[in-house]
């Protein structure tokens, strides 16, 4: 995973409200066996018509949002399904931060795993962002993840807050899996205890 | 144990299944049931493989394909070629990793959430996963169950445990009885109407009182299953004697003396007298009426008697254009009676409503009677075995002679990834769980209705109300 230092970007303002998977990413687009490849579907419904042409009022369709890194929206982003489709076409299309009210969790959680900084803050500070972004390439915003501040084109500071350990795994692109193997003689122990207290469990015969 | 605090039964579940408690409060929770299905795994697979890692539990996972599988006659393989390719690469993870698998053709497969309680695999207090979000149905056993991503996936075949943050605890009680013609799943959508989409962010919710406890296994599935579009982690309902009856004699259900030894244990699950919820809301069960939805959000929902509402009512700016938009997208306008609103297709099915119990209720309603000229109206049941039942119970007659069809197992037109899709404008009542824009294919317009519901919009070619049919 790549890591997550300090992003100075063009951020594309999104002022919607529940912008769920489906949205970022319809389900006809994910029977793919890979991760890379769907930047070019990223919110496909509100980016094309229905013959596949860019829809000229979508912002990530016009300069320089194509180039922007971090998106800001509304309340309950990412809400619906798991997919982390969702995440992956936001990262394959350039996108490493996330900034809205709040998100939904699995969402949520996602983002950390694919190196995608998701930052929740007050309506009142998404607005002001927003009207920020809304000047373009004259307005970029930098993101400290060290520092947890998001800092505005006028040098004004916003604090966020953040998990400790996802913030270590993200500044340090660190593998969750081989954080957790760390622990195994922990979780081996786990399941001996887990085996003897409670032996109705039953093992799935391999078929 | 007197004098210990009181617990919810998400915190009982939770600290059964804590490794360990890293510095940051971050836990390694230990995962008991981890269900795997073709759409979100390839990537951990491949995962695994990049890095020489072995599944650590087979023995704890089961695969099934369902998300993209075709409905129709499946005896010839899959014609398309992605699902093809993804259900191929889904066989051979399974077998190179030795994870045990229900194959298309088998009659245990099925949608992943409905074959998993059906075979006994998901039992209460377990902790249980999938890269799915409707992971959360299987609260409805008492068992802490939760959707999550690919990196999720592949962390759990690796470790069997996942890196979580506690949840907050959520207390629906919903009071009295729901009335004739009013389902779970009007229930549901009552509830997620009343705290909205992301009412239940953070939490995981437990839902009791009468209405509740009254419920079968199915309607308890059916409320938790749609946990997630009130934006919650899970959903639970404390495991009770409804629950064990349902369990007994699954093919994995324990049994005999392991059986009384497990009860006893998913008895002591209950949330205790005075355990503290961060949030509570209380409903009264007798004051909901058979709901359907108007928008493109689970949470745009009114009863069937109900009107669509004017955008102009909405005193907020951003929220009154985005009203606007959802009526555009539903070609719907202000002040039109939700009864009147005529519908093209209906589908019956999903890991909503896919059980037995919906399929007869849908029978119910169809019974003598005819689907309405220029409607569509599909019956998919949740598992091959649930077909089986329906056939042996005689309700594929029933619906078939309604002029009904009756189609294969699988996720079928919830999520328009198979061949079962709306066409662009295309309006469907139907069971499933989200009425998302394009959710059942590019352009089709949703509304989210009980089976006996969608069983009495085919018949009438409207959006109905099922109680003039009781």
């Amino acid at each position: 995973m790549e890591k997550f230092t300090t992003l100075t970007a063009i951020a594309a303002p999104l002022p919607l409200a529940n912008v769920d998977t489906d949205k970022i990413i319809p389900a006809r687009f994910l029977k793919t066996i890979r991760r890379s490849g769907l930047g070019v579907h990223l919110f496909d419904t509100l980016r094309y018509d229905v013959e596949g042409r860019e829809r000229a009022d979508f912002v990530l369709n016009r300069e320089p949002y194509r180039r922007a890194q971090i998106l800001i929206a509304h309340e309950n982003f990412g809400c619906g399904s798991s997919r982390e489709h969702a995440p992956w076409a936001l990262l394959d299309f350039g996108i490493r931060a996330v900034i809205a009210p709040d998100f939904a969790d699995i969402f949520y959680n996602n983002c950390f795993k694919n190196g995608i900084l998701p930052i929740r803050l007050p309506r009142a500070v998404i607005d002001t962002l927003i009207g920020d972004a809304s000047q373009g390439d004259n307005a970029r915003l930098t993101i400290d993840l060290a520092r947890q501040v998001v800092v505005r084109p006028n040098g004004e500071e916003i604090y966020f807050d953040i998990n400790p350990f996802r913030k270590h795994s993200l500044l340090n692109g660190l593998d969750d899996i081989g954080q957790t193997l760390r622990h195994e003689a922990r979780i081996t122990s786990f399941e001996e205890a887990r085996r003897a207290a409670q032996p109705w469990l039953p093992a799935i015969a391999p078929v | 144990m007197s004098g210990a605090k009181p617990r919810t039964l998400f915190d009982k579940i939770w600290d059964a299944h804590v490794v360990e408690r890293l510095p940051d409060g971050t836990c390694i929770l230990y995962i008991d049931r981890h269900l795997v299905h073709e759409v979100t795994s390839p990537q951990a697979f491949e995962g695994l493989r990049a890095a020489g890692r072995a599944v650590r539990r087979p023995e704890a996972t089961i695969a099934v394909v369902d998300h993209n599988v075709p409905t129709s006659d499946r005896r010839a393989g899959i014609s398309e070629e992605e699902s093809r390719i993804q259900v191929e690469t889904l066989e051979k993870n399974v077998a190179e990793f030795g994870v045990p698998y229900f194959p298309l053709l088998d009659e245990r497969q099925g949608i992943v959430h409905v074959i998993g309680p059906e075979q006994g695999i998901i039992l209460p207090g377990m902790t249980v996963v999938c890269g799915d979000s409707h992971t959360s149905t299987h609260g409805a056993l008492g068992a802490l169950a939760f959707g999550i991503g690919t990196s999720e996936v592949e962390h759990v075949l690796a470790t069997q445990t996942l890196l979580q943050q506690p949840a907050q605890n959520m207390l629906i009680e919903v009071s009295g009885r729901l009335p004739p013609g009013t389902t779970a799943k009007d229930l549901i959508l009552a509830i997620i109407g009343c705290i909205g989409t992301a009412g239940g962010t953070g939490h995981v919710i437990e839902y009791a009182g009468e209405a509740v406890r009254e419920l079968d296994m199915a309607g308890r599935m059916t409320v938790c299953n749609m946990s997630i579009e009130a934006g919650a982690r899970a959903g639970l309902i404390a495991p009770d004697e409804t629950t064990f009856t349902w369990i007994a004699g699954r093919p994995y259900a324990p049994r005999g003396e392991n059986f009384a030894r497990a009860c006893t244990y998913w008895r002591s699950l209950a949330s205790d007298p005075g355990a503290p919820f961060d949030k509570v809301v209380r409903l009264n069960a007798s004051e909901i009426a058979p709901m359907v939805t108007w928008g493109t959000s689970p949470e745009t929902v009114a009863p069937i008697t109900g009107a669509v509402p004017d955008p102009k009512a909405e005193p907020d700016g951003a929220k009154r254009a985005q009203l606007s938009r959802m009526l555009a997208y539903m070609g719907l306008a202000p002040g039109q009676k939700l009864a009147e609103v005529a519908i093209d297709v209906v589908f019956i099915g999903s890991c909503t409503n896919g059980r037995i119990e919906d399929i007869r209720a849908a029978a119910a309603i169809a019974k003598g009677r005819r689907v309405a000229a220029n409607v569509r109206a599909l019956v998919v049941p949740g598992s091959g075995l649930v077909k089986k039942q329906a056939e042996a119970e005689g309700l594929d007659r029933v619906l078939l002679d309604a002029g009904f069809e009756w189609r294969e197992p699988g996720c079928s037109m919830c999520l328009g990834m198979n061949p079962d899709k709306l066409a662009p404008g295309q309006r469907s009542a139907s069971t499933s769980n989200r009425n998302f824009e394009g959710r059942q294919g590019p352009g089709g317009r949703t509304h989210l209705v009980s089976p006996a519901m969608a069983a009495a919009a085919a018949i009438t070619g409207r959006l109905a109300d099922v109680r003039e049919f009781l």
